[in-house]
């Protein structure tokens, strides 16, 4: 076997497949949920100009499952706290998008120095360290299971809700303050609600990875259509497709799941960007005087 | 519609305006016109009942500011929309119906037609569908005006609606503004800079300045007498071709640079200019 063949393999290898694919079940549930909650939230991640702000927040959330592993707590639980720690403080600290990157930048280091210091003091299996920073799919178990699908559940009752005002605030907020919509607030429970859903990223992607569930699939999306409904159901087709084409590929392998979660995105991201120029020029047509994009 | 006693309206104690007695009718057209800093954002974001009055009263339709909000048509300064790619024009006039409420939509048909009614009504039929970063300032603007009528305001209170348009697309939004006046009985208070376009329409003008204000028909409040009074140095108001050309007036003590943008006639900026272009 030639090195070429060889690492190819490793990559991608369909062996005893329906055997694996028994044991993954539950991370592809969990994949399926997550890819609905990332991508309705990265929606409002592309509105509102937050990509920082969603690394940001997975830095923390990193910190907060190395602590819960360090503790032999619940690692989700760990996660969701450092999220909620990390967006809350994003959401009081910066309401102008100028303090907001500077207090994300301030934040993002702190974060990531904490969750490395509570792994070097961890002494488990290594396997759990590097997870949680670049994702793994057997992870998930029954009671963990629970516990992502719930949080995902109350993340999409949330944007049901909300969801109106929320994208009436992020695209025109003047107006919608003129209207009575209480834009500081919603703006607030948004980074609660983004905070949820990149801590649930975080569990199968890993910490480093969150953005391409949370932003490339709406950025993609956002390429193609302005449509307040193919939108949102575009952005979540692209990281459902992502994140179960990911697990499904890695199955046999030995590599961590992310590069193929990410590359499928990325790849996506690259055809809707082909597909979205054309749209442009067809767009660009129409007007007789030629406009700065 | 509007009413103002004895209105004050100062950050810390700098004092923007004070003594404002106001009463708007309905279907009036009222121009609030001033130099920069002279407070005119300040009274749009009081109407708005988002900025407090210092002291006096403020009531719209006869209550709180806040709580006339529904019957309020705002449009806004222009600005670039932080989403403006991800939103059509027909999605902005839909804010102006329903954009406030929570929960998920339900029934659309009839909103749906509601909003190609009104697109239809400002001219935008052939753009609904076209993200708003794709259109010009001209055709952004009279979506904004139709999403301001989207809800059947009984006021309509435009700030800075003709900034950085030509005069054709000035035109448009002016008439716009006037027909729905003429139909509706809505009041308008129109923030300009610039009186020129709306001259013909307007019934009364509200000139706010560093040193006072003055209310008023324009023939009564532009003339040099009483802008002179106003700065507290000459000014003259001269008046060619049925149009006002104010010479003399500085600038307010906060005005950002100066940016002198022309219109297309090159007939001078009023308010602001030192020099007068033939």
């Amino acid at each position: 076997m030639t090195l070429a063949e060889g690492v190819w393999h490793q990559i991608f290898s369909f062996e005893h497949y329906g055997e694996l694919l028994a044991l993954v079940r539950n991370s592809l549930i969990v994949g399926a949920a997550l890819g609905l909650v990332g991508g309705l939230a990265g929606v409002f991640v592309i509105m509102r100009d937050l990509p920082f702000a969603v690394h940001g927040i997975s830095e923390l959330s990193f910190a907060g499952a190395s602590a819960a592993l360090l503790l032999g707590v619940n690692i989700v639980g760990g996660s969701i706290v450092g999220s909620l720690l990390a967006a809350g403080a994003i959401g009081v600290l910066g309401a102008r998008a100028r303090d907001r990157n500077s207090a994300i930048g301030i934040l993002m280091p702190f974060g990531l120095g904490l969750g490395v210091l509570f792994l070097a003091l961890y002494k488990g299996r290594a396997a759990n360290k590097f997870g949680l920073l670049t994702g793994q799919i057997v992870a998930v178990d029954t009671p963990q299971m629970t516990w992502l699908l719930g949080t995902s559940a109350l993340v999409l009752v949330v944007l049901a809700v909300i969801w109106r005002p929320l994208t009436f605030a992020g695209a025109d907020p003047d107006v919608a303050a003129a209207r009575g919509v209480p834009v500081r607030g919603l703006s607030f429970v948004f980074m609660i609600m983004l905070g949820l859903t990149v801590a649930l990223s975080v569990q199968v992607v890993g910490a480093l990875l969150v953005l391409t569930l949370v932003v490339t699939p709406a950025a993609a999306a956002a390429r193609v259509t302005a449509s307040p409904v193919l939108l949102p159901l575009l952005s979540v087709v692209f990281a459902v497709l992502s994140i179960e084409g990911g697990i499904l590929l890695a199955l046999g392998s030995s590599l961590p799941i992310s590069p193929y979660v990410t590359t499928i995105s990325f790849t996506i991201y690259a055809l809707c960007r082909a597909a979205g120029a054309y749209r442009t020029r067809r767009w660009g047509h129409r007007r007789t005087v030629p406009q700065p994009a | 519609m509007i009413s103002l006693r004895d209105a004050e309206l100062s950050y810390g104690a700098r004092v923007v305006w004070q003594g404002l007695d106001l009463d708007v009718r309905p279907g009036e057209f009222l121009a609030v016109l001033g130099p920069n800093g002279s407070g005119k954002t300040s009274f749009v974001r009081a109407l708005l009942g988002r900025q407090p009055l210092s002291a006096g009263t403020l009531t719209v339709l006869g209550g709180p500011p806040r709580e006339a909000g529904r019957h309020l048509g705002y449009v806004p300064q222009q600005a670039e929309l932080p989403a403006q790619a991800l939103l059509r024009a027909r999605d902005l006039v839909r804010f102006g119906i329903d954009g406030h409420r929570f929960g998920p939509r339900l029934r659309t048909g009839a909103v749906r037609r509601r909003v190609g009614e009104i697109l239809a009504s400002v001219g935008a039929t052939a753009y609904a569908d076209v993200p708003l970063g794709m259109l010009s300032g001209g055709e952004r603007q009279r979506v904004r005006i139709g999403q301001a009528l989207a809800t059947d305001p009984r006021i309509l209170l435009c700030d800075e609606p003709l900034l950085s348009l030509d005069l054709n697309h000035q035109r448009a939004v002016t008439e716009l503004v006037d027909a729905r006046r003429r139909s509706h009985g809505t009041s308008v208070v129109f923030v300009t800079h610039e009186i020129n376009p709306v001259l013909g329409l307007v019934d009364r003008v509200l000139y706010l300045a560093p040193g006072g204000h003055r209310i008023g028909t324009p023939e009564e409040v532009l003339t040099s007498e009483s802008l002179s009074r106003l700065y507290g140095t000459r000014v003259d108001v001269i008046r060619v071709q049925g149009r006002v050309v104010v010479v003399g007036a500085p600038d307010g003590p906060a005005a950002p640079p100066h940016h002198t943008h022309e219109t297309a006639h090159g007939v001078v900026r009023q308010t602001e200019t030192e020099e007068v272009h033939p």
